[in-house]
């Protein structure tokens, strides 16, 4: 195990198709089935509902004909900081050590029993990724049998967010443990549950540090730029940030990857060509 | 009807208008006790903040407390570290007052946490990492501190002064308070710093985001130094307010010039530095992070580019110019109207970098975000300024916060 993501470490990351996506929802209600996630009676405010996936409405605001949208599901983006040293904008502002970056897996966990609810990650995520529950978790009567018992629920007042599913990782593991395969999971045994719902197989998840998978194939994360991708059509929300985000989106349209992240006037195509420049390589 | 305890010689109110007076105010206060009772019964449910507004109006409130509470660190070092003694007739005032923005600092913290009965996590479980970490530590130290510096004055009351334990106490507290104002002006510039930092090491958020000295953003500096400008702006502000409310004299003229000379020149420097500061993020940082400075002041209802303009200009360099500029500091009408200046200049710094950081969208698909308190934040919002304002009457009651009161009344009659 090392103290950041370029040794042997696992670097568990999701890609995602936009022009596979249609909008249709099934990871959202797949991950909080999955999750324990609760909701609200009356869930018209969307800001303070909780939803660990969220899928966005992007369009291209522009007339018939032209007019297009594209659907952008966002799961927490596990960022791996500045330099990818595990100084995620969240994990190095938490001020009791509630939300910590796993340098063996790549995934920023949340410890909801010690969270005390200050909401500081939330002003320090710029995805708007992390939750609060401003309400005592509640499930219609006899809903609760349905509750996954590989999750704990959460109380009011702390904050949660995507855990790429990773109870399935600890099963995982425990298996192989179990099996003598050490540490060895294989692609398909650990999957998070909104790759498994999606329909439209727009979401890939796995290993970004084993070239052997399919996340890896799509984007070809660049170890020495804190996993850029070098596929010129993949591009990661916020890259200018330094963030460093594990969640890769792919497009064919050019306006989709343009929407992934702020541009003054004109640098734009100087992106355009510099990207066109890092497929050649 | 309580005359025993009045400091002997001073002039009050008789003891039923006061007490009606209190009880208006703690009827205010009773509003905010029930508003801050749900919060903690029923959660934060109660607030109109949401998952894109996770730090809200008190969470402004308490940033803006701190740093007009500032004057009592930095009229502290003046005295004690700096050897200025004249401004030993104001400085019980600064005192009293950084004791409650302060205490209310802290109640603001504990109402605003999701979990309450674990808000010690934040010291057993600390990241060093984290400057909100820095901030509890310094916050409840400091407080610890301004306690210690508020009991001497507490043990001046006629009565408890009788007691020769207590007068002995406290004059050997007077005797060492020096420790205790270099020590609270290292705490508070600390506290006052790492508030700053808050904001300024979020790099998620290109219109809070600062770069700057080793661990600490820019930002982080700036917090002190505006603290200390402008905190004894209100300091005076507060001096002013009890001179016309009891429309007496109490505070000699040459010792509120002198607080206002300094606070002056700080502010004329804070200013530099902070035109630079804006000039190098509106230039460098946020363009390479894909913004430009009008993309954080267009595009909604309120934010738009008056609130710079207001915060620099208005409330920075008028004021720094009134305060330095001895005919205008002595004529009473524009030094009244430069502290009133300077202390909403420092609030509206605080909105802008609690409140303006959250509304602002940082997704290129994402729309500002704005929000209007319940009156649940409100109540519990003006809930500090009633039990400061009760505070601040029992002190000026009871204690003899104004060293000069006396002799001005006697020069006056």
């Amino acid at each position: 195990m090392t103290q950041d993501n370029h040794g042997k470490a696992h670097k568990f990351g999701m890609v995602i198709d936009l022009d596979k996506c249609t909008g249709c929802g099934s990871c959202m209600v797949a991950c909080m089935s999955e999750n324990n996630v609760p909701f609200k009676e009356d869930e018209t405010n969307k800001k303070d509902s909780l939803t660990w996936m969220t899928v966005f409405k992007l369009s291209n605001e522009k007339n018939f004909p032209e007019t297009d949208i594209c659907y952008m599901p966002r799961p927490c983006m596990h960022c791996g900081g500045k330099g990818d040293h595990g100084h995620s904008p969240c994990v190095s502002v938490c001020p009791a050590t509630a939300t910590d970056y796993g340098y063996d897996t790549g995934i920023v966990s949340q410890i909801y029993t010690r969270c005390f609810g200050c909401r500081y990650c939330m002003g320090a995520c710029p995805y708007h990724a992390r939750y609060f529950n401003w309400w005592d978790p509640k499930w219609p009567d006899g809903m609760e049998e349905y509750l996954s018992p590989d999750v704990s629920p959460r109380m009011r007042g702390v904050v949660e967010k995507c855990s790429f599913c990773y109870h399935r990782y600890q099963e995982a593991r425990d298996r192989a443990y179990y099996e003598e395969r050490r540490d060895t999971i294989e692609e398909g045994e650990y999957q998070t549950a909104c790759t498994q719902a999606c329909p439209a197989g727009a979401i890939t998840f796995g290993d970004l540090h084993n070239p052997e998978h399919e996340v890896y194939k799509l984007v070809k994360p660049d170890p020495h730029q804190c996993g850029k991708p070098r596929n010129p059509k993949a591009f990661r929300l916020l890259e200018r940030l330094q963030t460093n985000p594990k969640v890769y989106y792919i497009s064919e349209r050019e306006w989709v990857r343009k929407a992934g992240d702020n541009y003054r006037k004109g640098e734009w195509g100087q992106q355009k060509k510099s990207d066109g420049d890092k497929g050649h390589k | 009807m309580d005359s025993a305890l009045i400091p002997e010689g001073a002039r009050r109110c008789p003891f039923p208008v006061f007490a009606t007076g209190i009880a208006v105010v703690g009827a205010v206060l009773l509003w905010g006790v029930y508003a801050m009772g749900l919060c903690w019964l029923k959660g934060l449910n109660q607030t109109n903040m949401n998952d894109y507004y996770g730090f809200a109006l008190w969470i402004w409130a308490d940033l803006a407390v701190i740093a007009i509470g500032g004057g009592a660190f930095f009229t502290g070092l003046l005295k004690y570290v700096f050897g200025i003694d004249e401004l030993k007739n104001i400085i019980n005032l600064a005192v009293v007052i950084g004791f409650i923005c302060y205490s209310s600092a802290l109640l603001i913290l504990a109402i605003d946490i999701g979990q309450p009965l674990r808000g010690w996590f934040i010291f057993w479980h600390a990241n060093v990492h984290s400057m909100l970490t820095e901030v509890a530590f310094c916050l409840s130290l400091y407080f610890a501190v301004l306690t210690i510096e508020f009991i001497p004055l507490v043990l001046e009351n006629r009565q408890i002064d009788k007691v020769p334990f207590f007068h002995n106490l406290s004059h050997n507290m007077h005797g060492i308070m020096a420790v205790f104002a270099a020590t609270g002006a290292f705490l508070s510039c600390f506290h006052q710093g790492s508030l700053g930092g808050v904001a300024g090491v979020l790099y998620g958020r290109p219109f809070a985001y600062r770069e700057g000295l080793l661990v600490w953003p820019w930002t982080f500096f700036l917090f002190t130094w505006s603290a200390a400008a402008y905190g004894p702006c209100f300091t005076l502000m507060v001096t002013k307010m009890f001179e016309g409310i009891t429309r007496k004299k109490l505070v000699k003229d040459n010792v509120v010039h002198l607080l206002a000379k300094i606070s002056g020149w700080m502010i004329t420097t804070y200013i530099i530095a902070k035109i630079i500061d804006t000039i190098y993020w509106a230039g460098v940082t946020a363009p390479d992070m894909g913004f430009s400075l009008m993309d954080f002041y267009s595009g909604n209802a309120f934010y738009g580019i008056w609130i710079l303009f207001t915060e620099i200009v208005i409330c920075g360099i008028v004021p720094a110019v009134i305060l330095t500029v001895k005919k205008y500091r002595e004529n009473k009408k524009l030094l009244l109207v430069a502290i009133c200046l300077g202390v909403v200049g420092v609030c509206l710094n605080r909105w802008v970098m609690v409140l303006q950081v959250m509304a602002v969208p940082v997704m290129s698909f994402d729309t500002w975000a704005l929000y209007l308190p319940s009156w649940q934040e409100i109540a519990t919002t003006i809930l500090p300024v009633a039990y400061g304002v009760i505070l601040i009457s029992l002190a000026y009651r009871y204690l003899p916060v104004f060293p000069q009161e006396q002799e001005l009344y006697d020069t006056n009659k």
